[in-house]
């Protein structure tokens, strides 16, 4: 391992790239999850659907009313 | 409402179909005579192209472009239309788009076996055909996402943003890993080399498994999983989840592949961390598949599609959860180089692919002839065999690899390897390898029933060409009221195929711009050794006819910091050693025993030049057991001696420190260097020409690992 560790140290400021990285993930994946939280029920269900839907419609519910 | 009226055309869906069909069965027998090689050597019967190391790559890229290929472009064009309440764009470019791939094909099929290739693993291809796969790419590219701009749908279902995804990823993975030098109008130099090259080759190699193998068919799974137990998708909040961490997550794995070689270890580090985190999104993914399925279980009992489907799904699962514990350091230290990932692989691509391939195509059949399917029987036959086959092909490759890992690491009580000789622990696994092709050719049986009841299918009913729908006009959200909506940002990603698939971009781009800036830009990362010198002409072209037999299918070039490698091979690899190799032979598998120290003579493994000579001509001659091809043509291929000086001048142009207007000297330094080797072969009772390949052959293997060992006499 010391060949490895070696090279590791050689880089400078290493230990930033794997941080940065998982900074970036956790971040990315809070906001979807908390995205995804907020979806609106009727949207959902009416994507859930969608191959299943011969009649297409091109507004969800929710979106046909905002619109109305 | 005023409802639309437009037409679907079905006939590129129906091309693309056959296609699949057709070139999943060359593929697999491909495969399968392969595995038929590697028990009876001798079945190339002297044939360069049909020896295992010609056939392999051609395989591998059969399966995967033309077979796989075939089928993600029959579920796009099937399935979008329907989903966008729209055609496809343009016909004629659906039409460019077939012939162009399908002439791609045959292509591949006139080259790797004759030994054309850059012999990078499913990226083998010469660089005339890689442009020709960049353009037809792009027609596919245009035709698709005009079909998304013209839609009807304001919403994208989520199988599009799979397809989306898959397009925009292999298009940048294709584009990096292959850019190349060409000397001639079929060869070329990777502008990578050493360590660089293997990071950009399994950035690309594990990615084109991720977005060519897995994200296309997550939406076909998306689409006709539905479609077929006639359910809503389980859970659309998860498939969202489901899409954004995979492809993010996908792309940073690639270094799992390189684990204790001498890669960096920061980048290997990388590499397995988002390895292990790819369980939640895979497996959340193969959840939502199957929980898809609720209520509709009874159904999978009777439905050969369904059964398909969930056996596709379950390998899915099961390999998903394998990838991640192979690419955990201790795991791999035991599973890297050995039959334990071929079986891997081989449960993604037979269940997964394979699985839901077939239940795709046994339910669209059907519709696309307005019949029934020709025997529902014979379908679940194909069912049965086609997973007892897959059982019979991965379980005896495993417990080769755990086997032949085993003994590859076992020492004795005083010291000393416990079986210093490779090819005693290649013959200990030879009952694996008859149990594989067993199993294959019960896969390959199922093919054929399959072919079978897709043709008269067929020849049973009428095509449908043309099929009515109608939908409403595309109704806009009004942009005062995007921002009322609760999910107004992600709302409008979705409602705009353009920028989805900008957004796409990003996130694949970000794992590889953190991995691969830093190992181009820190020269720390690969550091030089003053003992390596470039490669001799001859050795040069050595290297060349390494390459274009395929050596580096069964051979590797990569000794890790183990005792037992150590022990075996010699000193452990270096970063600083290959950086004149371009493209890098690190190698993916050990079938036959590394060669990175091949020609150190104070190594006990050396061997003189007439052994190599001999055993290059007929292996077993040399060790009766061996299950090595033999290659009696390179004694008889004069070299192309001519080609030399654009090699050297192209070589010398990606940075390989020869002295100015060596290439002018290079035939005359070859010559000299072939007529020592060969007055050598001569010496020892050998009659052989000065101008032979085997010659180069020889000069570059006993080249191999030299370098560093100069400095320890």
């Amino acid at each position: 391992m010391e060949i490895v560790t070696h090279s590791l140290v050689q880089i400078a400021n290493v230990h930033i790239f794997p941080i940065i990285s998982f900074i970036i993930f956790f971040t990315f994946f809070l906001l979807m999850g908390y995205t995804v939280y907020k979806a609106p029920k009727s949207y959902v269900e009416e994507m859930a659907k969608l191959p299943l839907d011969d009649n297409g419609e091109s507004l969800t519910e929710d979106e046909e009313d905002l619109n109305a | 409402m005023k409802l639309e009226k437009f037409t679907y055309d079905n006939q590129l869906t129906k091309l693309f179909m056959f296609a699949t069909v057709f070139w999943g069965t060359i593929g697999m027998l491909v495969g399968l005579t392969a595995a038929f090689e590697l028990i009876f050597p001798a079945l190339n019967a002297g044939i360069p192209w049909l020896t295992f190391s010609h056939i392999r790559p051609l395989h591998t890229n059969a399966v995967i472009f033309a077979f796989v290929g075939n089928g993600i472009f029959t579920a796009v064009y099937y399935s979008t239309p329907r989903l966008v309440k729209n055609p496809m764009y343009s016909q004629l470019l659906g039409k460019i788009h077939f012939w162009g791939w399908q002439l791609i094909i045959v292509s591949a099929a006139l080259t790797l076996p004759f030994g054309l290739t850059q012999s990078k693993e499913y990226a083998e291809l010469i660089w005339p055909i890689d442009i020709a796969v960049v353009i037809v790419w792009v027609v596919f590219g245009i035709n698709f996402l005009m079909t998304l701009i013209k839609r009807r749908m304001k919403h994208l279902y989520v199988a599009i943003w799979f397809y989306i995804a898959t397009w925009v990823t292999i298009a940048v993975l294709y584009i990096v890993n292959n850019l190349q030098l060409p000397t001639s109008f079929l060869h070329s130099y990777s502008v990578y080399a050493g360590v660089q090259d293997a990071l950009v080759q399994w950035w690309y190699g594990h990615n084109a498994v991720a977005f060519f193998l897995t994200t296309p068919y997550l939406g076909i799974m998306y689409y006709f999983v539905p479609k077929a137990a006639n359910r809503p998708i389980y859970s659309y909040r998860l498939s969202i989840i489901h899409f954004w961490s995979l492809i993010f997550i996908y792309i940073w794995a690639g270094p799992h592949h390189l684990l204790y070689s001498a890669l960096p270890d920061w980048v290997q580090a990388l590499g397995v961390v988002f390895s292990i985190m790819l369980i939640a999104p895979s497996w959340g993914g193969m959840l939502n598949g199957l929980l898809t399925l609720r209520g509709a279980w009874d159904r999978v009992r009777e439905d050969p599609v369904l059964k398909m489907f969930v056996v596709g799904i379950t390998a899915y699962g099961m390999a998903t959860f394998e990838g991640p514990m192979l690419a955990l350091k201790s795991v791999n230290a035991m599973s890297h180089f050995t039959d334990w990932t071929i079986g891997h692989v081989h449960v993604g691509t037979l269940g997964w692919n394979g699985m839901l391939t077939f239940g795709m195509i046994y339910w669209l059949a059907p519709k696309l002839f307005k019949t029934k399917l020709y025997s529902r029987a014979l379908a679940n036959t194909h069912f049965w065999i086609a997973t007892l086959g897959i059982l019979f092909f991965a379980v005896p490759l495993y417990f080769a690899g755990f086997t032949q890992s085993l003994m590859w690491k076992q020492f004795t009580e005083a010291g000393y390897l416990a079986y210093p000789n490779f090819l005693e622990t290649v013959t200990e696994i030879m009952p694996m390898y008859y149990l594989r092709a067993f199993g294959g050719s019960l896969y390959f049986a199922g093919m054929i029933l399959f072919v079978i009841n897709i043709w008269k299918t067929a020849v049973a009913g009428t095509f449908v060409r043309y099929e009515e729908d109608q939908a409403p006009a595309l109704e806009k959200l009004r942009p005062e009221n995007v921002e009322k909506l609760k999910w107004g940002w992600h709302r409008k990603i979705e409602g705009n195929a353009v920028k989805f698939t900008i957004f796409a971009l990003v996130a694949i781009l970000i794992g590889g711009i953190v991995e691969m800036v830093p190992m181009f830009m820190v020269k720390s990362n690969v550091p030089t050794i003053a003992a390596v010198k470039p490669y001799t002409p001859l050795e040069l072209q050595g290297r060349d006819i390494y390459v274009s037999e395929g050596c580096y299918l069964c051979h590797s070039q990569m000794i890790r910091p183990f005792r037992s490698e150590v022990a075996r091979y010699g000193e452990y690899t270096k970063a600083g050693e290959t950086v004149y190799d371009y493209p890098t032979q690190y190698g993916s598998k050990r079938t036959g025993p590394d060669l990175a120290r091949e020609g150190v003579t104070s190594l006990p493994n050396y061997k003189p030049d007439s052994w190599h000579y001999n055993h290059l001509i007929d292996p077993q001659k040399m060790n009766a057991e061996s299950i090595m091809p033999p290659f009696p043509w390179l004694a008889v291929n004069d070299l192309d001696i001519a080609s030399t000086p654009a090699k050297i001048r192209a070589m010398m142009t990606l940075g390989v420190p020869y002295p100015k207007g060596y290439d002018t000297l290079a035939v005359r330094d070859l010559k000299k260097q072939a007529h020592e080797i060969g007055d050598n072969l001569r010496q020892s009772g050998i009659k052989v020409d000065d101008n032979k390949q085997i010659i180069a052959l020889i000069a570059y293997l006993q080249r191999l690992g030299t370098d560093i060992y100069k400095n320890k006499k």
